[in-house]
């Protein structure tokens, strides 16, 4: 393995460790639960990406061979980070945040989480 | 009947090709599984998708992906300098409600996941007539500058893929 490839796999897993860090500094630095949300969903997309676009480098340059199971990986995340992030958010909201809090819809009906919780009595939880 | 067999060909072709991807080697053996999976799969699933979505303009799913990419790498940087370097009482946390034009759930599903994935937005709620998208935002100066930037850069390529 060259120098150059071997430079180019060390810097990517040093980044996708920094980005990893910061995202869990964020969590603990950060106030509210909402705020501590976007530490994990932002700043360690790219710290898991870096480390697997290293192990695709590595493989590719050491070995020779290409392995897909990398971009499966990346693939499987973006389909379900977004999925928990969304229940995390939805599930704090119903229990701490009023729907006076919120920003109108600018529709006739209100926020969908709300509307489901105040039909039926205590049915929300 | 050739309906029947192959409801949705779209999707045994992405099973079997991520079957493939999964195994990492291609062998005779491996493609006829991934083949079977791909012709079975959909047609177990078949009652959990009435209205299956359509594609447009599929190649601008390439774009698409292309600009969202690029944007989570600046919505890294840009999470990380404020977890790092900004003052938590200098933080301008802000609830936006974003009105959408697009109707179909696939397109609403894309969307919400992609404003999560990228710069400092988590989606949170949709209206209960699905025509609008709660977003909390961690930092903005501009709240209606990011409404207006969601529309403009994900929902008007998505309408394009989608509807």
């Amino acid at each position: 393995m060259s120098q150059l490839s071997e430079v180019a796999i060390s810097a990517l897993l040093v980044i996708s460790g920094l980005f990893g860090l910061v995202g869990s500094w964020g969590l603990v630095r950060l106030r509210d639960t909402l705020q501590r949300l976007h530490a994990p969903t932002k700043a360690t997309t790219l710290g898991v990406g870096g480390a697997l676009l290293a192990s695709m480098l590595y493989f590719a340059l050491t070995h020779g061979q290409v392995s897909f199971h990398e971009l499966m990986i990346s693939v499987f995340l973006f389909i379900t980070a977004p999925v928990s992030a969304n229940f995390i958010a939805k599930t704090h909201m119903l229990h701490h945040v009023q729907p006076e809090e919120l920003p109108p819809t600018g529709r006739a009906t209100g926020w969908a989480g709300y509307e489901a919780a105040g039909q039926g009595e205590g049915s929300g939880n | 009947m050739l309906r029947r067999i192959l409801p949705h060909p779209l999707l045994t072709l992405t099973l079997a090709v991520t079957w493939q991807l999964l195994v990492n080697t291609v062998t005779v053996g491996s493609v006829v599984l991934g083949l079977v999976l791909g012709l079975i799969i959909p047609v177990v699933t078949a009652p959990y998708w009435p209205d299956r979505p359509r594609l447009r303009r599929p190649v601008r799913i390439i774009e698409y992906a292309v600009v969202v990419i690029w944007d989570i790498i600046v919505a890294n940087v840009v999470v990380a300098g404020i977890i790092l370097f900004r003052r938590l009482d200098r933080i301008r946390t802000h609830w936006i409600a974003v009105p959408l034009d697009i109707t179909t759930p696939e397109a609403i599903t894309v969307l919400a996941g992609t404003i999560t994935m990228t710069p400092g937005t988590v989606s949170a709620m949709l209206s209960a007539d699905g025509r609008a998208i709660l977003v909390h935002c961690l930092d903005t100066g501009d709240p209606d500058g990011v409404r207006d930037q969601i529309k403009a850069r994900y929902e008007r390529r998505l309408k394009e893929i989608f509807e």
